[in-house]
């Protein structure tokens, strides 16, 4: 037995980067896995709420009114939605999910008043009949797209780019090509299957502008139009959705997940999310559209403190993707003998691509994806779901306000210079906000 | 019969009547380079709109018979799920984009990228296409009675290319392939919908996915 204490690992070349070049070595193709970026970046753990004190007055908790409901979509659609909380399930596909897994999210954002959202490859009609806000998503590939299930939608995404990989199209590998999921995508089963990753009728802002009004015509004007933009040049792709008429839009951070992507991608492209907050904030009030249209933020929201953070930065609402499969079972303990033999363990398993998920989410297999029971998984994203409420309305409390949308940036600091740089708020105990003051 | 100008009145109106699923004959004029006319039409509406249209004409459409006695701008009957649109000039880039179903023919020529991701749709082009045409094709037929350009059918999955000219150039993992009675039954019927009657099937040549991009092969990797 070695006594490896005294053996010294280098920082450059750390033992997932060794095992990484062996395995790139010995297969001769990237690592495609799940999951989000999992490096350390500035997040909104750098932030801090101030709290009332002699200044501010607060709150009593449990007795005193915090609202926490959003409207999405008036600026222009004759039917916007109002939703009970500020906190909304990302698209993620039917084909990456089991079809267990879209019901579920669709019974627990409903439990919650909340809404959810579709993916790559269509809409289903467990996820339609479940979902009481249903928003269907317009990718590149157009897997599924139709008009009658455009007009079932309570609200349209036209999907640029999401932030594990802007500027990525996605990647579906043959292993959960179904005959269900290859039909839905008009596929041959059991391919790999690439979703393209620009839109094949449109080229720029000024086509997008016209393709939204097309979508308005089609749905006669209805329907909200969010557009979705991985976090990268933030400030202008949120200028530029604005002007292409979005009622919405959304931006996903870099620590937002996938179901299957090149590792290298997930890693080392795009902006975190807190940044991107900030800068999306700054151009919507550059074009006086703050609250106008409504900004949803993702990538990385786990806790409360998450919302109300990226609420008090400015955001009208926040959605959760990779937190919502954790709280429908993904990474359970429970399956810790079938991650050890996929060669993972509990915590750390993020190959949603292949197929084989025990827990029954990121699969097509009937078996594993019997294993999810889509009333009692629904109960626990809807607890969930009430958590981040509850935290999110305890903050806002404390800070003296009476809806979560009251929270502010003055509300904030940052621990770092860093944070303090990207979400523009003061360093703890400073007035300064680099690059500002 | 209903009749719209559309120099005096907005498309919407028109998109309005076209989605009452009531069938009938509708005339467009003065289309004016105007974007999504007769969008998302559903029934068996029979349109037929006079002048030069815009962007999207006919998008999404279910059914309905839409004829335009013009050129199109880009992406006509882009997803178009059933029913026949037919224009008497060119069309411009992404025609019959993603569409899953009907047919489509333009009697002109018809830009870059015609058929991108068709997921169904019969397209019959009287006259040329451009580059990257049945890009990510994914099911249906193109027929293309003049030349195609640059990289026809790259990345094509089991949609089937028929090709009267010249082809610039083969995209990746598209290949020449047989031509054999069924195909050339196939290519008789879409011909004769198109209503073309004085080109021979024996005159094309059939294109279609070589499938060796179907499954992620290292040593294909110089292929894409």
């Amino acid at each position: 037995m070695v006594d490896k204490s005294w053996l010294k690992e280098s920082a450059t070349f750390s033992r997932p980067v060794i095992r990484e070049i062996q395995r790139a070595a010995e297969t001769g193709i990237y690592d495609i896995r799940g999951f989000g970026a999992k490096r350390q970046i500035p997040h909104f753990d750098d932030l801090v709420f101030l709290g009332a004190s002699m200044s501010r007055y607060p709150l009593e908790g449990y007795r005193e009114t915090c609202g926490t409901n959003v409207t999405l979509g008036d600026r222009f659609a004759k039917r916007p939605i109002t939703l009970d909380i500020p906190i909304t399930i990302a698209g993620m596909s039917f084909g990456a999910l089991s079809a267990q897994a879209k019901e579920a999210l669709g019974r627990g954002a409903s439990q919650m008043g909340t809404s959810t959202t579709t993916g790559d490859g269509g809409m289903t009609p467990e996820e339609r009949g479940q979902s009481k806000y249903l928003v269907y998503q317009y990718l590149p590939s157009r897997y599924g797209m139709n008009p009658e299930d455009l007009r079932k939608a309570d609200a349209i995404e036209v999907v640029v780019g999401q932030g594990a990989k802007p500027g990525g199209g996605g990647m579906l590998l043959g292993q959960k090509i179904s005959p269900r999921v290859a039909g839905m995508r008009d596929l041959p089963e059991g391919i790999d299957q690439r979703s393209a990753c620009r839109h094949p009728d449109w080229t720029g802002p000024d086509d997008l502008e016209i393709k939204i009004a097309e979508l308005r015509e089609i749905t006669d004007w209805e329907k909200p139009i969010f557009i979705k933009v991985g976090a990268a040049r933030t400030f202008y792709d949120v200028t530029l959705a604005v002007k292409a008429g979005a009622d919405v839009v959304v931006v996903d951070g870099m620590q937002g997940g996938t179901a299957a992507t090149q590792d290298v991608f997930i890693e080392h492209v795009g902006i975190p999310t807190l940044p991107a907050v900030r800068a999306a904030v700054d151009a919507l009030k550059e074009l006086d559209m703050h609250r106008k249209v409504q900004l949803i933020v993702s990538g990385g929201i786990r806790s409360g403190a998450d919302v109300a953070k990226a609420l008090a930065m400015g955001a009208d609402a926040v959605s959760i993707g990779t937190a919502a499969l954790i709280a429908l079972g993904d990474n359970n303990d429970t399956h810790e003998a079938e991650y050890n033999k996929l060669g993972t363990s509990a915590g750390y398993y993020d190959d949603y691509q292949d197929g084989r998920d025990p827990a029954g989410i990121c699969t097509q297999d009937p078996e594993l994806s019997a294993r999810l029971d889509p009333i009692a998984a629904g109960r626990r994203l809807a607890n969930y779901l009430s958590v981040l409420t509850l935290e999110t309305q305890t903050l806002a409390r404390a800070c003296g306000k009476s809806h979560v949308h009251n929270l502010e940036p003055e509300d904030l600091a940052a621990l770092t210079i860093e944070a303090a740089a990207m979400a523009g708020v003061p360093l703890a105990g400073t007035q300064w906000i680099p690059g500002k003051f | 019969m209903v009749s719209f100008d559309l120099a005096d009145n907005p498309v919407r109106e028109l998109n309005q009547h076209l989605h009452a699923a009531v069938s009938g004959k509708v005339t467009v004029n003065n289309a004016g380079g105007k974007h999504s006319i007769a969008v998302g039409a559903i029934g068996n509406h029979e349109v037929e709109i006079n002048g030069n249209v815009g962007y999207y004409c006919a998008g999404m459409n279910s059914d309905a018979t839409i004829r335009v006695n013009g050129h199109a701008g880009p992406g006509l009957a882009e997803n178009m799920m059933s029913g026949r649109v037919q224009v008497s000039g060119n069309a411009s880039q992404y025609c019959a984009a993603t569409a899953h179903g009907g047919l489509v023919v333009i009697e002109g020529d018809a830009s870059s990228r015609c058929g991108i991701s068709m997921k169904g749709v019969d397209i019959v082009v009287k006259g040329s296409v451009g580059h990257m045409s049945a890009f990510m094709a994914q099911k249906g037929c193109l027929v293309v009675c003049g030349d195609a350009g640059d990289a026809l059918g790259d990345s094509i999955y089991e949609a089937q290319l028929y090709v009267r000219g010249k082809v610039e150039s083969l995209g990746a993992d598209c290949e020449q392939k047989e031509m054999r009675a069924e195909h050339k039954d196939k290519l008789q019927s879409l011909l004769d919908a198109a209503g073309i009657t004085d080109i021979q099937v024996n005159e094309f040549t059939r294109y279609g996915s070589a499938r060796k991009l179907y499954h992620f092969d290292i040593d294909n990797a110089s292929i894409y």
